[in-house]
């Protein structure tokens, strides 16, 4: 089966989402993300949806759940590269994002990110400590 | 209103929904449609699919191309034989959902669109037909 990789940069994870998600692949990615911060430690999610076209309320809830299940396990959640089109029509449609930041691209977030986890975890490598 | 072009769409599970909004999109396309617009009616679009698929399992959808005085615009029919609803003017409000969901998908639809008409009835199924004008 299509599966969306996940690469691991340092404390955070990367999601890259290349094509308009088919559900069975959203919800995939979702249980593979928490999983993966799980297993990992991550202290931060990056999703780049640069290249995603339509975030209707599913997908919306997806990242939603991304986000608030990453905050139960310590890690933060931002989303990068929303196209502005999509960001009209998400106002309009009147959904919250709640616990998810964005940031206009993946070195903003990743700046996002590292200021959001404090300079003195940055480097180390305890992330697994638990 | 006269009708340019007419198509439909049968929606039977959840891989129906990629290729349903591509579709949406080849017209708003070839009617010169601006991205904010198209981005608008196919997030419009694949939430009336979704509540198509969720509590009626599947239905049909016309894609039509109409045209008024200079203006074009596509407008799409959501046709199901699911259980209705039995308060429209309930259903159309932000936040309510019978499936402890956000309840946004009709009234956020709605907002999205510049023509919205809902008809329903219940054991019968639900009709639900929407306009984007390309400038709208
Ligand atoms: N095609 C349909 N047939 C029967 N009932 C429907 C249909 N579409 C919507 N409804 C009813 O109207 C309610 C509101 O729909 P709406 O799309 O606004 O919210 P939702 O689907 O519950 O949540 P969300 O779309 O935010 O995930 C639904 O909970 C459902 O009870
Ligand atoms: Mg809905």
């Amino acid at each position: 089966m299509e599966k969306i990789p996940i690469l691991r940069m340092g404390p955070f994870l990367l999601v890259t989402i290349q094509i308009d998600l088919y559900d069975r692949l959203a919800l995939n990615l979702e249980a593979d993300l928490v999983q993966m911060v799980n297993k990992t430690g991550a202290r931060g999610v990056l999703i780049d949806i640069s290249a995603v076209s339509i975030v209707d309320s599913f997908m919306g809830r997806i990242i939603g759940n991304i986000a608030s299940m990453s905050k139960i396990l310590d890690a933060e959640t931002v989303v990068v590269g929303m196209q502005p089109a999509v960001a009209i029509t998400l106002i309009e449609l009147g959904l919250p994002l709640k616990g998810v930041h964005t940031a206009l691209n993946v070195e903003k977030g990743m700046e996002l990110l590292k200021s959001k986890i404090g300079p003195e975890e940055e480097s180390d490598d305890d992330g697994d400590a638990d | 209103m006269v009708t340019l072009t007419k198509d439909r769409m049968m929606i039977l599970k959840d891989q129906d929904v990629v290729p349903f909004r591509n579709r949406v999109k080849e017209y708003a396309v070839r009617i010169g449609m601006g991205l904010v617009n198209q981005t608008k009616l196919i997030t419009a679009a694949s939430e009336l699919v979704r509540n198509m698929l969720r509590y009626a399992q599947q239905g049909e959808v016309f894609i039509e191309v109409v045209t008024q005085g200079r203006e074009n615009g596509v407008r799409l029919t959501f046709v199901d034989k699911g259980p209705g609803i039995p308060d429209i003017e309930l259903a159309m409000k932000d936040g309510y959902s019978t499936h402890r969901s956000m309840g946004l998908g009709l009234p956020g639809t709605k907002r999205l669109v510049n023509e919205f008409e809902i008809r329903s009835k219940v054991g019968e199924g639900t009709v639900i037909t929407i306009l984007k004008w390309k400038n709208g």
